[in-house]
């Protein structure tokens, strides 16, 4: 990759993933799916499985989700500097939106603007994390096999119903992946 | 000093919240209120339904406010460049370590294997946030905001037939709400 390419592609890295966060209501979670939107889908510089084990590592490591998913995307895409620049991207528009509501909180905590835009925003939110559900779902269904469909189902019933700690059932769920590679070789 | 007392603060919270914000509470609330003073307890509520409302992770707007409050401008950028630290750390060995090892058959079926779970966890994410945004509560109640039941179920119908950018989705839905609150 020449000079200017690289720079532009920092550039891009840095401004994309400053994007995202300025728009990660709802918790660490919102970030995957505008991730994937836009570094699995629009750039293409990740793959789809990619952005699964990405997220995989950015929950089961300590720290804000949305900022361990900024690293990983920023070190895949960059190396280090990149990294640096995602966590940068990311850390941004918390930091300056804070700074500034910091001065008048209690007044834009009880706007009544702000709270309906807020409200509408959170259903929103809900929608973009359903969509990418619906399309990670089924692309584990396009596999056409038995095993991880009846993975991902255990596994939501187990976190939704049986409050079952996510690290666990994805630390479980690997080695379920391990065993059955073992159990193919052999046979 | 108090800058050195902020950094180590946050470090910490960076360091042992696992598991996203909700995690990450209890910590701010031990280090901010109880060990600190930095802010009372009303305080910290009102952070909390601040970041509620504002985008980016809690331990962010966290050490954002209280770095403000104790420190100004320096103070704040001292503790947030300590909550990041630990995972700025720990996130990057671990995304050198897969992307050395990710070829590897040993570990392709370690990820195959967990890839279903992850869409399993953010299926119960979508649920949550799904109940957040039609009961205001955690869970599903039978006091549903028809509006936002109207917004949800429309703007997932435009993301998924128009594949519109999703940062357009979010915005029109608070326009929406705006709009339909105001009529």
């Amino acid at each position: 990759m020449d000079k200017d390419n690289k720079e532009r592609k920092y550039l891009k890295l840095f401004l994309t993933t400053f994007e995202i966060s300025a728009f990660t209501f709802g918790g660490g979670y919102v970030i995957i799916p505008l991730m994937r939107k836009t570094f699995v889908g629009k750039l293409g510089w990740i793959e789809d499985n990619e952005m699964l084990d990405l997220t995989a590592i950015a929950q089961s490591a300590p720290g804000p989700i949305a900022v361990n998913a900024a690293i990983l995307v920023g070190f895949k895409t960059g190396g280090i500097p990149g990294a640096l620049l995602a966590i940068l991207g990311a850390v941004l528009p918390p930091f300056i939106i804070i700074s500034i509501i910091s001065f008048f909180y209690q007044a834009f905590r009880d706007n009544k603007y702000v709270s309906l835009v807020m409200s509408g925003m959170s259903a929103g939110v809900a929608a973009v994390v359903i969509d990418a559900v619906i399309s990670m779902a089924a692309d584990v269904f396009k596999l056409k096999k038995v095993l991880p469909v009846i993975m991902m189902f255990i596994a939501f019933i187990l976190v939704q119903f049986f409050d079952v700690n996510i690290i666990l059932v994805i630390i479980a769920a690997g080695i379920v992946g391990y065993i059955d590679y073992k159990a193919r070789r052999k046979g | 000093m108090i800058y050195l007392q902020l950094l180590w603060s946050f470090i910490q919270i960076g360091l042992f919240s696992i598991g996203g914000g909700y995690a990450a509470m209890p910590l701010i609330q031990h280090q901010v209120i109880d060990i600190h003073g930095w802010l009372t307890l009303s305080e910290f509520s009102d952070i909390m339904t601040i970041s509620q409302m504002t985008p980016g992770p809690i331990a962010i707007n966290s050490a954002t406010f209280v770095g403000i409050r104790i420190a100004g401008i320096p103070g704040a950028l001292v503790a947030t460049v300590g909550c990041v630290l630990p995972s700025s750390i720990i996130v990057s060995i671990l995304a050198f370590i897969y992307y050395r090892f990710k070829g590897l058959d040993a570990v392709q079926s370690v990820l195959r294997g967990l890839r279903p779970a992850v869409v399993a966890m953010i299926a119960t994410a979508a649920l949550s946030l799904t109940a957040m945004a039609l009961c205001n509560s955690d869970s599903f109640t039978s006091d549903v905001n028809v509006l936002n039941a109207i917004i949800l179920v429309a703007a997932l119908l435009i993301l998924r037939i128009f594949k519109l950018n999703p940062i357009i989705v979010m915005a029109g839905s608070g326009v929406a709400g705006l709009i339909a609150g105001l009529l």
